[in-house]
């Protein structure tokens, strides 16, 4: 259930990322055990780094967009999302 | 480059009670959770120890928060964690006292132990989370349910008027008032950090996501909807001056609204009495 037009935006703009994710780990780790697939680390990362999977949890769709923000691990409930890089 | 400081985002996991099942019974998407990730990270970012903290709480799905954390931690009966947490903060004055409460269980039973909290100033720190309904019970209207809102009790719309948690809390006697939401989580992890450094009374009122109970009988859509409710209906403190009562109905003034040093903490006052009588004094 992607939002079409945010994924167009994401696309446009490649944001500028300090990190180049391709050489070491991935931005972040979700912790799908404990993922309670409640969307908010979906909707709320500004650069639409996540796409659900089929049971509505996170996927790093996009990592290279990652600009680790903080936003999703702040914002998960179920502190599920830490960061490789903060 | 990967960097091997202090990560700060798994800092929340050190926090975590050894051996407890997770994740959380809470709804997925709760505020209850952002609410103990922002908890967490202020404590950590003041460095206390874990065994200088103790977390209390009363009866409610926010009441369960203590026990998946590992601080001390008394889990007491409804209503009842702000007079427990004076007996604890009595005893062991050098101990920093956490209250997670929630509006039903602060406001309507446990009413009357709030407004002398606030009223003695004893130096705890109280984070009620506000989901304006009873949760764990099925979506009983609350004191904290506003004018016309739906609930299961009041199916046909709220006819009672709403307390405003941080007022109350003011007008009893509180020396720090501060509001924050979850959407707003960064601004609420220093409100509580700011709480915490005070000394007296502090209440920190976090506005969170019923989205099980309160969202759904008021049509408020799942928890990124209401997220997004709150980052649209809240209004900074400094923003809000600039605006007129009509404008902010419906608002959330959010960021420290209250703070005072000018009235004394209730454990060092008695201590002072209890030096004076031990000297023959009266
Ligand atoms: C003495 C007593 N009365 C009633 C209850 C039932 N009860 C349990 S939780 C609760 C309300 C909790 O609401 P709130 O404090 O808003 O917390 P929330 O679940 O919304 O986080 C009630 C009425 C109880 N456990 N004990
Ligand atoms: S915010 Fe946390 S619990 Fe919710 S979908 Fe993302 S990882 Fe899962
Ligand atoms: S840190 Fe920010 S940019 Fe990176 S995935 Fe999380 S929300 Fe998106
Ligand atoms: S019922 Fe409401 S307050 Fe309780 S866990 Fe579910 S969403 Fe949270």
């Amino acid at each position: 259930m992607s939002d079409a037009n945010s994924t167009d935006q994401a696309r446009r703009k490649p944001p500028q990322t300090k990190y180049d994710y391709s050489a070491g780990p991935p931005p972040v780790t979700i912790n799908m055990s404990w993922c309670k697939a409640c969307n908010i680390c979906i909707a709320l990362c500004p650069t639409q780094v996540f796409e659900p999977d089929r049971d509505g949890k996170p996927v790093l769709a996009r990592q290279e967009y990652c600009t680790q923000c903080t936003l999703c691990w702040i914002h998960c409930p179920d502190l599920a999302i830490t960061s490789n890089y903060k | 480059m990967a960097t091997v400081v202090k990560q700060k985002s798994d800092v929340v996991l050190d926090y975590l009670r050894p051996g407890k099942k997770f994740p959380s019974v809470w709804c997925p998407g709760c505020g209850n959770g952002t609410v103990m990730s922002a908890i967490i990270r202020a404590v950590d970012k003041l460095g206390y120890s874990k065994d200088e903290v103790v977390m209390v709480s009363g009866i409610g799905c926010s009441s369960r928060m203590p026990i998946y954390l590992d601080f001390s931690a008394l889990h007491t009966t409804h209503g009842r964690a702000l007079a427990f947490a004076t007996g604890v903060k009595f005893a062991q004055p050098h101990m920093k006292v956490i209250v997670v409460t929630g509006d039903g269980d602060a406001l309507a039973i446990g009413g009357n132990h709030f407004i002398h909290a606030c009223r003695r100033n004893i130096d705890i720190t109280a984070v009620l989370i506000n989901n304006n309904i009873y949760g764990m019970t099925g979506g009983q209207g609350s004191p904290t349910t506003p004018d016309a809102a739906f609930s299961t009790t009041t199916p046909y719309g709220n006819a009672e008027k709403h307390f405003d948690v941080c007022d109350l809390a003011k007008a009893a006697g509180a020396t720090y008032v501060g509001r924050s939401t979850v959407y707003h989580a960064p601004q609420l992890e220093k409100q509580i950090a700011t709480a915490l450094e005070h000394r007296g009374f502090a209440l920190v009122e976090a506005i969170a996501n019923c989205h099980t109970y309160f969202g759904r009988l008021n049509r408020q859509g799942d928890a990124v909807a209401m997220l997004n409710m709150f980052k649209e209906r809240s209004v900074t403190t400094a923003k809000a001056k600039e605006m007129t009562e009509e404008e902010l109905k419906d608002k959330w003034v959010i960021g420290t609204l209250y703070e005072s040093t000018e009235k004394s903490e209730f454990c060092e006052e008695y201590q002072k009495l209890v030096d004076r009588v031990a000297k023959g004094g009266r």
